[in-house]
C-alpha cells in the first residue's frame, strides 16, 4: 500500500525550503550569535544591530504575509527558528519567539485589514513586539487583570501596570491587555495595540534574573494612556479569548525554545566528553558517561517528535489546545534535565562560566514558568477530558 | 547587465574529508553539501551590482546530479532571478566544465561571467582561464574589488597580487573570478527563501549542449594528508637548535 506509506512522512522531514531556512538560521546563530553570547548574558542585554539582523535574516515577520513585506511562512519554519537560535542562545531565541508566536501571531488573526496595513510593514521592518498580559496580582489568573481601559470619545484611556513584560525594553509596539470593563469581568478584557510613545507610557524597570538574561523582562507603566479606538484588536470585550487561544501557539514556541536549549546542552556535553580524559582515557568511552549522553539524546527525540507534531497539528486546523500544553509541560522538564546532565558531564568547569553549561541550566529554569507554569499546563491538559 | 554565476556543490569545509581505503575518492556518506564559498562570494557580489545598477539579471548556472537543486535554489533564496541546471552525472575536468559553460554563455549571452577563483574540493583554479580562452574573452582573476564604467562597457578590477595591488581594466564582455576578500555574502533571508520556491530552474541534458566532454585526466589516487604527531618539548634553546640541524636538517 504505497499511498499510505506517501501520506505519512516522518515528522522531522523537512521539506525543502524548511531546510534551507532551518540551516539558515543555523549558521546565522553559529557565525552571527555564539561569540557574543557570554558578553550578552553578563551585559543583560540584546545589542540592536543583533536585533536588525534578525529583522533582516526575515525572522521577526514569518507568518505576516508578503504583501506587508512579512515571509508569508509557515508556523513550523517559526518553531525552527526558535529551535535553532535556543541552541545557542535561549535569550536571542525568546525574542524572535514572543514576536512571531504571540505578537504577530495574535494580529495576523484578530486584527482588521486597514490595522494590518498599518502594523505589519512595522513589524516586519524594525518594530519589535511584545505581549502583555501579566501584572502582579495576576499571573496565572490572568483574568484577574486590574489594568482598566476607560472609553472616552474616539479613544480609550489605560491605567493600570504590566509585570514580567519579556521584550519590555526592545518593543515599539505592545499587544496590551486591559479591562473595558469591570462590571463584566473577564468579559471586559480587551486587547490594544499601543505605542511605546504613547504619552502616559513608559517602560519601568527590567528584572534581574537568574536565566535568558539577555532577554528583557520588564514593568509597564500606564498612565492616563490614550489609545485610539482603531487600536483595539479584534472587539471590545474579546481580549481573554485572544489573550488565551494566542498562549496555544505560544507554548509550542516555549516547547521549541526548550527543546533547542537541550540540543545546545548536549552537544556541549558530548563535545567535552569526547575531549576530556581522565584515567587516561577520553570520558566519553565510559559507560556511564555513554549512559547519561544516550538518554538525553533520547528524551530530546521524544520532545522534538513532541514540537514538531503540535506545530504540524496547528498548521493542519485540527485542536492542538492539550497537545501544546502537553508539549511545553514536557519541554520544559527535558531543557531541564538535559542542561543539569549536560553540566554534570563537564564536572567542575560545567560550573564555571568558562563553558556554556551553567548558562543553558541557568536558561531552562523559565521553561516551567513563564506562558503558564507547569501546574496550569496539567490543568489544562485534564481539562481537555474531564471538562471545568 | 545580465550576469552568469557559476555555483559548485562542495563538501562543507567544516566537514571532517575521510578517503576512499581504496584511495578512489572521497567517503560521500553523511557530508553536509554546500555553495563552493567563492561561488557564494561571485552570487554576492552579481546581485550587488544588479542592485547598485538598479536593473539586471543574475542566473546561476551549475553542473552536476539533482542533488545540485538544492545550492541553486539557496542562490535563489539570496536573491538571483534564475538558474541553469546541466545535468551530468560523470565526473568532468575543467576543460570540460569551460566548454560546457563556453555553450552555456552562447545561449544566454550574458555581459559578464562571475565564477568563484577555485572550488575548495579539487582546488583546480583553471574553468575560469579555460572559459576567458575559449570564448576569446578578457579575464580578471582572483578580483577583490570590481568596478564598472557609467556606459557598462568596461570595468576595473583590483587584484591581490604578492607584490601589493594590482589594477587592471578591460572591456565586457569579460570573465571575473572572485577572491576571499571581495565582499562577505549575505544570508539567504526567509522572505527570499520563499520567493525562491517560485523561480525557474532550468534543467538541460549535458548531451544537449554538444560539448566534447571527454576527460583528459584521471584521478589516480586520492590519499589523506600524513597525520601530524606529537611535538617534543626541549629544555634548553641549545637543545632545540641541536634537534633543527640533526633531526629536522632545516639549519
Amino acid at each position: 500500500m504505497p499511498e499510505l506509506y506517501d501520506s505519512c512522512l516522518p515528522l522531522t522531514t523537512l521539506r525543502e525550503e524548511e531546510q534551507l531556512f532551518r540551516d539558515t538560521v543555523r549558521e546565522f546563530a553559529e557565525t552571527r550569535i555564539k561569540p557574543h553570547v557570554m558578553e550578552m548574558d553578563r551585559e543583560g542585554k540584546l545589542p540592536r544591530e543583533l536585533i536588525d539582523d534578525l529583522f533582516r535574516l526575515g525572522v521577526m515577520g514569518i507568518e505576516i504575509p508578503a504583501i506587508y513585506g512579512g515571509a508569508g511562512a509557515n508556523f513550523l519554519m517559526a518553531i525552527l527558528a526558535i529551535e535553532e537560535l535556543a541552541r545557542v542562545d535561549p535569550s536571542v531565541a525568546v525574542c524572535v519567539d514572543v514576536q512571531n508566536t504571540l505578537v504577530n501571531n495574535a494580529l495576523v488573526r484578530w486584527l482588521n485589514p486597514e490595522q494590518k496595513a498599518r502594523f505589519f510593514p512595522r513589524l516586519v521592518r524594525n518594530a519589535v513586539g511584545a505581549y502583555a498580559l501579566s501584572e502582579s496580582a495576576s499571573g496565572s489568573d490572568a483574568f484577574a487583570m486590574q489594568t482598566q481601559a476607560r472609553l472616552d470619545g474616539d479613544s480609550f484611556v489605560l491605567n493600570g501596570r504590566k509585570m514580567w513584560i519579556t521584550n519590555g525594553a526592545e518593543a515599539e509596539l505592545y499587544l496590551l491587555f486591559a479591562n473595558a470593563d469591570m462590571t463584566k469581568g473577564y468579559k471586559g478584557i480587551t486587547g490594544f495595540v499601543v505605542e511605546r510613545d504613547f504619552p502616559g507610557f513608559s517602560v519601568g524597570k527590567k528584572e534581574d534574573t537568574l536565566g535568558i538574561r539577555a532577554s528583557s523582562t520588564c514593568e509597564l507603566i500606564l498612565d492616563d494612556v490614550r489609545v485610539p479606538r482603531e487600536n483595539v484588536v479584534g472587539e471590545v470585550g474579546i481580549g481573554y479569548k485572544v489573550a488565551i487561544e494566542t498562549l496555544d501557539e505560544g507554548r509550542i514556541g516555549i516547547g521549541a525554545q526548550m527543546l533547542g536549549l537541550a540540543q545546545g546542552a548536549f552537544e556541549a556535553a558530548l563535545a567535552y566528553a569526547k575531549e576530556r580524559k581522565q584515567f587516561g582515557k577520553a570520558i566519553a568511552e565510559f559507560q556511564a558517561v555513554q549512559f547519561q549522553l544516550a538518554e538525553m539524546a533520547t528524551e530530546i527525540e521524544a520532545a522534538r517528535l513532541m514540537v514538531y507534531n503540535t506545530a504540524r497539528l496547528k498548521e493542519s486546523g485540527a485542536s492542538f489546545v492539550r497537545q501544546s500544553a502537553m508539549t511545553k509541560y514536557f519541554c520544559s522538564q527535558v531543557g531541564e534535565r538535559v542542561a543539569s546532565q549536560a553540566l554534570e558531564v563537564f564536572g567542575g568547569v560545567g560550573f564555571t562560566k568558562d563553558y556554556p553549561a551553567e548558562k543553558f541550566y541557568r536558561d531552562a529554569k523559565i521553561g516551567k514558568i513563564y506562558e503558564g507554569t507547569s501546574n496550569i499546563q496539567l490543568q489544562t491538559i485534564a481539562r481537555t477530558f474531564l471538562g471545568r | 547587465m545580465k550576469t552568469l554565476v557559476t555555483v559548485k556543490r562542495v563538501p562543507d569545509p567544516e566537514t571532517t574529508i575521510r578517503v576512499k581505503p581504496d584511495g578512489s575518492g572521497i567517503v560521500t556518506d553523511n557530508i553536509k553539501y554546500v555553495i563552493n564559498p567563492f561561488d557564494e562570494i561571485a552570487i554576492e557580489e552579481a546581485l550587488r551590482i544588479k542592485e547598485k545598477q538598479g536593473g539586471g539579471e543574475v542566473v546561476l548556472v551549475s553542473i552536476g546530479g539533482k542533488s545540485v537543486t538544492e545550492q541553486l535554489r539557496t542562490g535563489l533564496a539570496m536573491g538571483a532571478d534564475r538558474a541553469i541546471l546541466v545535468l551530468c552525472e560523470q565526473p568532468l575536468d575543467s576543460l570540460a566544465v569551460a566548454k560546457l559553460l563556453t555553450k552555456l554563455v552562447e545561449k544566454e549571452t550574458p555581459e559578464l561571467v562571475l565564477m568563484g577563483k577555485q572550488a575548495i574540493d579539487d582546488d583546480s583554479n583553471q574553468a575560469g582561464q579555460m572559459l576567458a580562452a575559449l570564448l576569446e574573452w578578457p579575464q580578471a582573476t582572483f578580483a577583490s574589488k570590481i568596478d564598472f564604467a557609467a556606459d557598462q562597457k568596461s570595468a576595473t578590477v583590483i587584484r591581490e597580487v604578492d607584490g601589493g595591488l594590482e589594477t587592471i581594466g578591460f572591456a565586457l564582455p569579460a570573465i571575473i573570478t572572485t577572491d576571499l576578500r571581495l565582499n562577505e555574502p549575505r544570508y539567504a533571508s526567509l522572505p527570499g527563501i520563499m520567493k525562491a520556491r517560485k523561480k525557474e530552474i532550468k534543467e538541460i541534458p549535458v548531451a544537449d549542449l554538444g560539448a566534447d566532454i571527454t576527460p583528459r585526466l584521471t584521478v589516480v589516487k586520492m590519499a589523506p594528508p600524513p597525520k601530524k604527531e606529537a611535538g617534543k618539548k626541549v629544555e634548553t634553546v641549545q637543545a632545540l637548535l641541536d634537534l633543527l640541524h640533526t633531526e629536522a636538517k632545516v639549519i
